[in-house]
């Protein structure tokens, strides 16, 4: 598939709102809106894409231990770029921090080459058969008229010496690092055959001194927004399937409450506010309901209601703890973590309620689960001798992997392609983010330089070009 | 969103009717037992009001009592064992304290506030929370406290300490918190 096209994207944030003193909220709108150009390029006219103008805030420190044992080796090439272009790192740089940080890639160094070509005349293929380079990609950043940049982007099969794909991408100087990362997508998925999840976002918890806020940023950090900010905690943000919007729990009136806020346009609703606790969201696939726990009785139980806040059903009955609610990506089961054998363990059950039955039975204390999008993955937190790690099961097999490294993993999950996981994680006595490859190859810190960082989501695909 | 909120309220209610024992509306209707009898309220039973308030002594049979409660409702904190909602036997002293006033007052309300310690997942400690509360609302139903008058929440181990190395550090963290209405 060649991407050609022209996206034209602009980007409306509304400033802060006040609410009650405590919770201020960020509304972020966006929308494809030169419909002239949309319609001559029907390929991207469904397409609606999240770009964040913001400072970055935390930022992805490539701190890459291990790799696949097969890395495609490729050459991504500096591009002819303006003076003024944006940021610190330039074009060819995120696109090979995207490659590299997934394990699949060898990015080579090509300091050697003695002339580095910038068009695809100028390529002297036997330099990079001499590298063994499978890949090579080069490009041009322009100014375009009313501030925008356009970007074009080759990359040629070495070995066939026949172009690979090409891309055009006229945006504004906000979305440079997007339109890099849509471009590493492109180049991950030619050469692995599988989706690549760079041009994705997560959601995450900061705590600096006694304030949270829940923020959303490029899934490596760049580019975070605040949507929520409180002097009560925050906890368990959970993306809608669609990913246009955010279910979490607030403390803002002194006891857990779950809300659920919509990206677009900041209207927040309050999901499940009974007596005692409200936590723990999590999505129904279809997006119609939630899972919740809610300790109406004494302990907590699971239940769902309608994303609207009706039609609540107990879905767990029981006199242990039955908490952090997964639905299968199937939608008819509902996972989750109980002490009813003692130790917490994993347990599934129907999602119309009925009996549950254990999932995990290695180890003394498994707890998290989530599911990977493909549903052949269900990733969770085991308790290992002491320390909380992130363990992966495959469901097929029912074999287990442990695979981080820290002391005090917490609340993993997994990217939209199913191939990597994000965790929290414990560094220098301050909560930072990590992600690790499912088969525990290769892992990356993400880091901030301010507060505690915690509890990420990884966001769904967004829409797909059509 | 108005109308949402009234029927998760609406909702709430219904549920309540179904799950906990009998409410009492006389009970909660019955305001003159709380209602501390104040000088104001005095003024006019005496027969001297207004001219000569030095020498009028107020009895006020109710005060006395509320000091008491007071000084003994000073502590509001019950400490946990690591992974535990035992209450342990020197907090018993002070939940039958507790107790005792709030049976004396049905109208005041109490919310017993769970916390664990930071060693966990965030929603796992949140439920090991609400158990440590549920704990301490047991012993206060069993003592005569209406499920009326209390509320469990769990703040799990959102307001830990970070970074405890020993249990000394920790076990502030593993903890009620009573905490009084209005």
């Amino acid at each position: 598939m060649t991407l050609t096209g022209l996206f034209v994207i602009i980007l409306y944030i509304t400033g802060n709102l006040k609410v009650n003193n405590i919770v201020t909220m960020t509304t972020v709108k966006s929308r494809l809106i030169d419909n002239r150009w949309a319609s001559m390029h029907a390929f991207f006219a469904s397409i609606l894409v999240w770009m964040f103008a913001n400072p970055a805030q935390a930022a992805l420190e490539i701190e890459i231990s291990g790799g696949s044992a097969i890395q495609i080796p490729i050459a991504i090439l500096p591009m002819t770029e303006p003076a003024n272009a944006p940021g610190k790192s330039r074009i060819h740089e995120i696109i090979s921090n995207d490659l590299k940080g997934s394990g699949m890639f060898r990015v080579l160094n090509t300091s050697g080459v003695p002339s580095l070509p910038t068009t695809a005349a100028d390529i002297k293929y036997t330099d990079w058969t001499a590298l063994k380079a499978q890949g090579l990609s080069i490009g041009e950043v322009q100014q375009a008229p009313n501030g925008n940049l356009k970007i074009n982007v080759q990359v040629m099969d070495v070995l066939r010496q026949t172009p690979l794909l090409q891309s055009t991408y006229t945006v504004p100087a906000s979305q440079y690092r997007h339109v890099a990362h849509l471009i590493a997508d492109q180049i991950y998925e030619k050469f692995t055959g599988q989706p690549g999840a760079f041009a994705t976002r997560i959601a995450y918890v900061t705590k600096a001194g006694k304030r949270f806020t829940l923020q959303i940023a490029d899934y490596d950090g760049f580019n975070a927004q605040t949507l929520v900010s409180s002097n009560e905690p925050i906890i368990s943000p959970a993306w809608s399937p669609d990913g246009s919007k955010m279910a979490y729990v607030s403390f803002e009136k002194k006891k857990p409450i779950v809300f659920v806020q919509s990206l677009y346009t900041g209207e927040r609703k309050v999901v499940a506010n009974f007596k005692g606790n409200n936590s723990a969201p999590a999505w129904a696939p279809d997006g119609s309901k939630l899972a919740v726990v809610l300790t109406y009785g004494a302990n907590s139980q699971i239940y769902t209601i309608s994303a609207d806040g009706s039609n609540l059903q107990q879905v767990t009955k029981s006199s242990s703890i039955d908490t952090e609610p997964a639905f299968s990506p199937d939608g008819q089961s509902i996972y989750f973590s109980s002490d009813r054998g003692g130790r917490p363990q994993i347990y599934k059950v129907p999602a119309s309620g009925g009996s549950a039955s254990r999932v995990t039975f290695e180890g003394g204390y498994n707890v998290s689960p989530r599911f990977s999008p493909d549903g052949k993955y269900l990733t969770y937190i085991r308790n290992d001798g002491g320390s909380f790690k992130v363990a992966v099961q495959e469901l097929g097999s029912g074999s287990v992997k442990l695979l981080s490294t820290g002391s005090q993993d917490e609340s993993p999950s997994f990217a939209p392609n199913s191939r990597t996981i994000m965790y929290a994680t414990r560094v220098g006595g301050k909560g930072t983010l990590a992600t690790v490859a499912v088969d525990g190859q290769v892992r990356q810190r993400l880091s901030e330089a301010g507060g505690d960082i915690r509890e990420p989501a990884w966001g769904p695909a967004q829409a797909a070009p059509k | 969103m108005n109308n949402n909120i009234w029927k998760i309220a609406a909702l709430a209610l219904v549920l309540t009717a179904c799950k906990s024992t009998p409410m009492n509306p006389a009970k909660v209707e019955d305001s003159s037992v709380t209602k501390p009898i104040s000088n104001s309220q005095n003024n006019g039973n005496d027969g001297s009001a207004g001219t000569n308030k030095i020498d009028i002594k107020t009895v006020d049979v109710d005060s006395g009592k509320d000091q008491l409660s007071a000084a003994e409702l000073a502590k509001r904190q019950i400490f946990f064992d690591y992974d535990s909602d035992a209450i342990r036997a020197e907090y018993k002293e002070l939940v039958a304290n507790h107790a005792k006033y709030l049976a004396a007052h049905p109208q005041t309300k109490v919310v017993l506030q769970g916390n664990t310690d930071e060693r966990g997942t965030h929603e796992y400690n949140l439920a090991l929370g609400q158990r440590r509360a549920v704990a301490v609302k047991n012993a206060l139903n069993v003592l005569g406290v209406s499920d009326s008058q209390i509320e469990t929440v769990s703040y799990g181990e959102e307001r830990s300490k970070q970074n405890c190395g020993d249990d000394d550090c920790f076990q502030h963290d593993r903890r009620v918190d009573v905490v009084y209405g209005q």
